[in-house]
């Protein structure tokens, strides 16, 4: 068998005619009007964005920034869903709203397929992924999750406080992930460091950025070399060997699927348990249903995932154009925020609450359209899981400081600090 | 009645047959399939309901005529 020399050190890194993106001036501080000048990556965003949202919703309802070199923000249902299913108008090839835009010819098929590919590459990319990501191909983690859930429990030894997002949230999903492409289980503790750097050094100074991006696909190609000497039965050596168009797949497109694949996975789900463990510490009624009542957990984390979702996504405004009432320039980004979508009273009955029967829950917390997250049946398992074998084992549980709970900054949201007294 | 997935529309989510399995199920790529020929039996008219208001896409629709 022929070498696979793709991913020799001189050929992974000897890019040539690498085109250059563009730069923004890096603006942060306290926010004026969030109408004119919104930023999601400052504080007030991160404890608390939905009457920040619910007020935009009301008055603009497409919010503007100068920040990072200029962004929308829109809040209604109707017009997150608009700008999803836009492909034509609005490109993936940046979905992480920052101070840098990557050249336009990245498009169509982006740093990290397929989320961040747009029509026609990226059919042919999700294509390549999906059969691992069915609900049956995700059932067969499910036994080694539940264990992996307990085994955090146990660890909890006889402490009265502990924080869930911190011993137990977080570490759920980067087992599951790092057992799916195969990389050690004991390198979660990284892996954190890889989601913070991507998804919240938003504004780090560019080399900072760059030196903490290469960090990771050093990381990834060590990875891939370990396969490449040992394949083995999971998705990087899946990857190694697939073909697009009769061709394997550019090292590139490989590294930056893996890449993907460890961090979208990773703080979103943590995330969504974290949340939903928040919500249930605060609202003992809430809590002491879905213990008396567990055939209501699949109902109940479907309203946890509409009120509290995780994940906004960015695009980037491909052409000058009229659009909703606002003038949209060419290289713009679109915060689009599933969160705000979500809590529409256009779209939801009682959109501020949290009903943990919500029979009808048409929410956006996987996304809409052709992005739909490729991990949703994924995501759903892990935090069935975690919440099940939570609530079995610590029926009882409250905030144990609720000036203590922080949460994460940038366009994942959810506890990072969650200290709950369980004794 | 009967229930009908519009596949232009369908994502894969999965809403319809983690709500509604005896009605759908889905292919290897995980987009929804209806099972047989889509007749929903009367006790799983609640479900095939919730399946069509569930569906983020609005690709699920339900024939009510006979």
């Amino acid at each position: 068998m022929a070498v696979d020399d793709r991913f020799s050190r001189d050929s992974f890194y000897t890019r040539e005619d690498e085109p250059e993106g563009t730069r923004s001036e890096i603006i942060t501080g306290p926010v004026g009007d969030w109408a004119t000048d919104f930023s999601h990556l400052e504080p007030e965003w991160s404890a608390d964005p939905y009457p920040i949202q619910d007020d935009l919703r009301q008055r603009c309802p497409v919010a503007r920034t100068e920040r990072f070199g200029g962004a929308w923000l829109p809040t209604r249902y109707e017009d997150v869903a608009a700008i999803a299913y836009d492909t034509e108008r609005f490109s993936s090839r940046s979905i992480i709203l920052s101070n840098f835009r990557p050249p336009r010819e990245l498009a169509p098929i982006g740093g990290s397929p397929p989320i961040s590919s747009d029509p026609p590459f990226h059919h042919d990319a999700r294509k390549l992924l999906l059969p691992a990501f069915t609900k049956n191909a995700i059932a067969r983690q499910e036994p080694s999750t539940r264990a992996f859930c307990h085994s955090l429990i146990d660890s909890f030894g006889g402490r009265d406080v502990v924080d869930a997002a911190y011993d137990y949230a977080q570490h759920i999903p980067m087992r599951v992930i790092a057992d799916m492409l195969g990389f050690p289980p004991e390198d979660g503790p990284q892996f954190r460091e890889f989601v913070e750097d991507l998804l919240e050094g938003i504004n780090l100074p560019p080399d900072d950025r760059i030196e903490r991006v290469s960090r990771l696909f050093e990381y990834l190609l060590a990875q891939v070399h370990d396969h490449l000497d040992q394949p083995r039965d999971d998705l990087t050596t899946y990857l190694i060997n697939a073909e697009l168009y009769g061709q394997k797949l550019d090292p590139s497109v490989v590294t930056g699927v893996m890449a993907l694949l460890l961090i979208a996975g990773i703080d979103t789900t943590w995330s969504a348990i974290g949340a939903s463990l928040w919500h249930l510490a605060k609202t003992p009624g809430d809590r002491e249903r879905l213990v008396a009542e567990p055939g209501l957990l699949p109902t109940a984390m479907e309203e946890f995932l509409r009120a509290y979702a995780p994940v906004t996504m960015a695009r980037l405004v491909k052409e000058d154009m009229h659009w909703h009432g606002v003038d949209m320039k060419a290289e713009d980004w679109i915060l689009l925020s599933f969160p705000a979508a979500n809590r529409d009273p256009a779209q939801f009955d009682r959109a501020g609450e949290v009903v943990i029967d919500r029979e009808v829950n048409r929410h956006a917390a996987f996304g809409l359209g052709i992005h739909r997250c490729l991990g949703s049946h994924l995501a759903r398992m892990e935090l069935r899981v975690a919440l099940e074998v939570w609530l079995e084992r610590i029926p009882a549980f409250t905030l144990a400081d609720d000036g203590a709970v922080t949460w994460s900054a940038g366009q994942i949201r959810g506890p990072r600090t969650l200290p709950l007294r369980i004794g | 009645m009967k229930v009908q997935i519009n596949p232009d529309l369908c994502q894969g989510h999965g809403r319809c047959y983690d709500l509604a399995p005896g009605l759908f199920g889905y292919d290897d790529e995980g987009y929804g399939q209806v099972l047989d020929d889509g007749t929903v039996p009367p006790d799983q008219e609640h479900a095939a309901r919730l399946a069509v208001l569930n569906c983020p896409e609005h690709a699920v629709e339900l024939l009510e005529e006979g």
